[in-house]
């Protein structure tokens, strides 16, 4: 086996063994990232010097015997929506191009207590916003499969990266799918942890109340590695679980561990506005857990037919205010001769912003502004608690819902550009769990005849990652398909 | 015009500057007067990915204040994002409550002229943060200072129950003692840390009908004076806007007006009410504030005794004047020193007057409080009985009181004798030098002795001349008494 095809776990054992050097896995990153960042763009910046210094400083430590961390010497990527006190924090926006962040975000805090080896920063939609990466304003990124496709997005580099092994893991966000749907592009796994389970501190916010940080890996174990890493409360997120309420847990420790008399709730009705093609790759997974022994319960979720409509009200809500503060005044992009000081926030923003960004914006003031707020905001709200009651009476028959991660596999370069609205529906799968709060992760699930990968999502209720993870691992080990590597 | 009546009708919000150690929602020292923007970090400076946290001093000051105004304390409150675009504004919103307040529905008890006490409503307070603040006398180019952007603010909004410019001075006179009191803000207009806006109309009485005018509200005032003047400037304008043009209130013709203080006037900044649309909505980074009971007596259990209640005990209690016991409680600790020299012993109302007239008075030059002096309730309690007694006179309280917050290691009569400010009550002494004077100064006798009008003129020389003699040291009382019989 050659050192590109260890899993994250493979590699950092064998690093932390002796058996391979970390700076002999990071050239092997910068080998393919030198190869395939022309083609398939899925970085927006990336480190050598810093990266390769990082894993001789690990290596070093190895070599004197000192204790390492759970990542040692794992080259990473993060999405470019994280602060790094290092090179720029540009989430893809003109807007932040020249941006340089004074502070670290907590996970990369975290990555570099484990001693993971920080190789890039992932392109992605500007600010998250969007589902196929071409709402980036800094960089194409296309999905590595199929290069007239696209990788799925927002965390579209992230999965890129990870499906070409340009790294050997990486971390996205995800707003309302935005890590598992293109990890379902891109054939990879994306794991969006429950709301409060990752600390937001250092992640550069679209909508607030939904964003979570979460894995891309190869497969669910280096996902539950990554996960131990990046966990945990931090008194600098208000909104981050104390251990109170999400007791630390070591997420590897029973991964290989089935859940005994697993029940999986699938809803059809809701499971049928997928491709055919999809839904076989569900309907064979199914098999694959009846055939451990599994038990499958027929649900309805009353309220998804809403979900779409409130996700895009709330998400769009928060967006507006998240976004108010990039006015060309503090930093970022200013405009270059304005006539008075309402000119500096009208032009800077004009000239900066893309066009779903700005639409974003426009939509979210409108749902906030005066008379409006009831109708929109408020009934929002209102329909993502009864998207909440929907899982729980979901939960009370069964352990996790199983279903598509999007209606269909990568699209192509430019398909529903023109169109918002249609590439706003295809979140419809992935846009609950964030309205609940709930963890979700996508894994590959199969193929379509284009030889596109097809994810398949398992949603589990707050805080059970660890039981999520056993539930994904048992589909995994039984078949091949994170196995297969585009090219 | 001869059967015009109005009334002032005036109502204030009042921004309260709290004095915690750190910022509202970030770990920055609040600082006054420091290099600008040297107090800051990326979450006041608005940025990306920062996020906030509450300040749960800010929090506790902001529940203590409104509990000393009355108020109930809802068990839950929360956060709200208020937006609009200002350059001071780094995020473009300010984090604020809107329409779940740490506290409504209270009063405060503000003391009149007259000597009565009126009680105005309050209708809400609440927490938000401060903006920081722009300069423009620079160059061609704004300057953004963010040291005071997160500065914790308490807003006090009161019902509109105030009729005159004095009452509004009386409220804000109030509310400073109390948070000063409270300790939960140094209540310091230089430094902005009491800002008010007043909102003011008149109602109108007219050949039997009521008129309203158009209610205006005056931005950013900060002194009393100002804040005085300007509901004096107001009602007049006002009132002349009526009489000349018949302007009324309507929907909308709110306006606002800024305080002119070269001109001593208003001048108008916004005519209509702008729909100013601030795009409420919860702040999805903060988790709203749960008040259980227990935290709420922890925090009542600070309260103290307020100062009006304090005022009107002295009153009662002590037999002071209402003027006296006013300025005695403008300082909680001056209010407990003179509380505890008279639970010591000291007489009330000479232990006020070594405070009010002498300490106070050099405490007020060194710009300190007299306890910050290093007076101390027996120091004051020696004092009164001293002058009690007759071994000092008033004249020389004052001198004392200088001499011994420079030697506060003596005692004040170490410091009388040292300086010979022990008066003479021995009657023998006295008599002889009355005696003498008597025998020097015959022409005054005998004015004093026919009892015609220079007598009363001639007895004040006579006194003087053996206040003279004795030095200044006499007990004046004594040698009147002494005068008095040896002339009748
Ligand atoms: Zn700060």
């Amino acid at each position: 086996m050659s050192i590109q095809d260890y899993s994250a776990k493979q590699l950092r054992d064998a690093i932390a063994s002796g058996a391979v050097t970390s700076v002999a896995a990071t050239a092997a990153i910068f080998q393919q990232i030198d190869k395939l960042q022309p083609s398939v763009g899925a970085y927006i910046t990336t480190f050598k010097d810093r990266a390769l210094a990082s894993a001789g400083e690990v290596d070093r430590k190895i070599a004197a015997g000192e204790p390492v961390g759970p990542l040692a010497g794992v080259p990473i990527a993060i999405k470019d929506n994280m602060c790094t006190d290092f090179g720029p924090t540009t989430c893809a926006s003109k807007v932040l191009e020249s941006f340089s962040a004074p502070y670290n975000a907590h996970v990369v805090e975290q990555l570099t207590a484990a001693d993971a080896v920080i190789v890039g920063k992932a392109n992605m939609d500007e600010f998250a916003m969007g589902s196929s990466t071409e709402n980036s304003g800094l960089q194409k990124t296309v999905n590595p499969w199929d290069a007239t496709r696209v990788p799925g997005g927002s965390s579209g580099g992230s999965a890129a990266a990870v499906a070409a092994k340009m790294c050997y893991g990486a971390l996205g966000s995800d707003t309302g799918g935005s890590i598992r749907q293109p990890a379902g592009f891109c054939g990879v796994v994306g794991l969006k942890p429950t709301y409060g389970r990752v600390s937001r501190y250092g992640l550069v916010a679209f909508g607030s109340s939904l964003d979570q940080i979460g894995p891309m890996t190869a497969d669910v174990t280096d996902a539950a590695l990554m996960l131990n890493v990046i966990a945990g409360h931090d008194e600098r997120d208000s909104t981050s679980l104390g251990p109170d309420i999400a007791p630390a847990c070591d997420y590897l420790a029973d991964i290989d561990k089935p859940v005994e008399g697993l029940k999986i709730a699938v809803a059809t009705r809701f499971n049928a506005l997928a491709d055919e093609q999809v839904q076989a790759a569900i309907a064979q997974a199914l098999d694959v857990y009846t055939k451990l022994g599994a038990e499958i319960v027929e649900v309805d979720m009353p309220h998804f037919d809403y979900a779409v409509a409130a996700y895009y009200v709330i998400a769009t809500a928060e967006a507006s205010s998240n976004l108010a503060r990039y006015d060309g005044v503090h930093y970022g992009h200013r405009t270059e001769k304005p006539n008075d000081y309402v000119e500096v926030y009208s032009k800077s923003r004009e000239e900066a912003f893309g066009q779903e960004v700005k639409r974003r914006i426009m939509l979210g003031t409108y749902a906030l502004s005066s008379g409006y707020y009831d109708a929109y905001y408020l009934k929002a709200l209102k329909v993502r608690n009864l998207i909440r009651g929907d899982f729980t009476s979901v939960f009370e028959k069964a352990d996790c819902i199983v279903m598509p991660v999007s209606p269909t596999t990568a699209f192509k370069i430019g398909e529903k550009t023109a169109d918002p609205l249609q590439m706003y529906v295809a979140d419809i799968y992935t846009i609950a769990a964030n309205l609940a709060g709930i963890p979700g992760i996508s894994i590959p699930a199969g193929f379509d005849n284009d030889n596109l990968p097809i994810g398949l999502q398992i949603l589990t209720p707050a805080f059970t990652e660890a039981k999520l993870l056993r539930i994904a691992k048992m589909l995994e080990n039984q078949t091949n398909h994170h196995k297969k590597h585009p090219e | 015009m001869s059967d015009l009546q109005y009334r002032t009708i005036v109502g204030l919000e009042i921004h309260v500057h709290l004095a915690t150690r750190t910022k509202m929602f970030c770990g920055c020292e609040m600082a006054y007067g420091v290099r600008p923007n040297s107090r800051v970090c990326p979450v006041c400076m608005g940025m990306p990915g920062v996020l906030p946290v509450m300040n749960k001093q800010a929090f506790e000051y902001a529940v203590l204040t409104a509990l000393a105004l009355n108020c109930s304390i809802p068990s839950f409150t929360k956060w709200d994002r208020k937006s609009y675009y200002y350059p001071d504004l780094p995020k473009n919103y300010q984090i604020s409550q809107y329409d779940l307040p740490m506290s409504e529905n209270g009063f405060i008890d503000i003391p009149l002229e007259s000597g009565q006490v009126k009680r105005i409503g309050i209708i809400r307070a609440h927490l938000e943060e401060d903006a920081g603040k722009n300069t423009h006398t620079l160059g061609n180019f704004s300057a953004v200072d963010l040291n005071r952007t997160g500065s914790p603010l308490l807003e006090i909004v009161t019902e509109p129950d105030m009729s005159s410019p004095d009452e509004v001075r009386a409220l804000a006179v109030e509310l400073q003692r109390i948070v000063r009191y409270l300790g939960v803000s140094e209540g310091d207009m230089q430094k902005g840390h009491m800002r008010f806006e007043p909102n003011i109309n008149l109602a109108i009485t007219k050949d039997g009908q009521e008129y309203r005018t158009p209610i205006a509200e005056i931005k950013n005032l900060n002194s009393f004076r100002a804040l005085e003047r300007s509901v004096a400037y107001e009602t007049a304008r006002q009132l002349d806007e009526f009489t000349d043009r018949g302007i009324t209130m309507q929907m909308g013709n709110k306006s606002t007006r800024g305080w002119d203080d070269d001109n001593q006037c208003t001048v108008l900044q916004r005519e209509k009410e702008e729909a100013h649309d601030y795009r409420y909505f919860p702040d999805p980074d903060l988790v709203p504030v749960e008040m259980d009971d227990e935290w709420l007596s922890r925090i009542r259990a600070d309260l103290c005794e307020m100062p009006i209640q304090k005022q009107n005990r002295f009153v009662s209690e002590f037999a002071l004047s209402e003027y006296d016991a006013g300025v005695l409680t403008q300082i909680r600790s001056t209010a407990e020193l003179f509380e505890q020299a008279v639970a010591l012993g000291a007489d009330p109302k000479k232990a006020c007057n070594i405070i009010t007239q002498n300490f106070q008075k050099i405490a007020n030059e060194k710009g300190c409080t007299v306890c910050e002096l290093g007076i101390t309730p027996e120091k004051i309690v020696e004092m009164t009985n001293m002058v009690t007694i007759g071994q000092i006179s008033s004249t020389s309280v004052s001198s004392i009181a200088v001499l011994s917050v420079a030697n506060l290691s003596k005692t004040l009569r170490e410091i009388a004798v040292e300086h010979n400010l022990i008066q003479t009550s021995d009657a023998g002494e006295i008599e002889a030098l009355v005696d003498q004077v008597i025998a020097d100064n015959p022409a005054a006798v005998e004015d004093v002795t026919s009892g015609g009008k220079k007598s009363k003129k001639a007895r004040g020389f006579l006194l003087g001349q053996v206040m003279q003699r004795s030095k200044g040291q006499a007990n004046p009382k004594i040698v009147a008494q002494i005068l008095a019989k040896k002339l009748s």
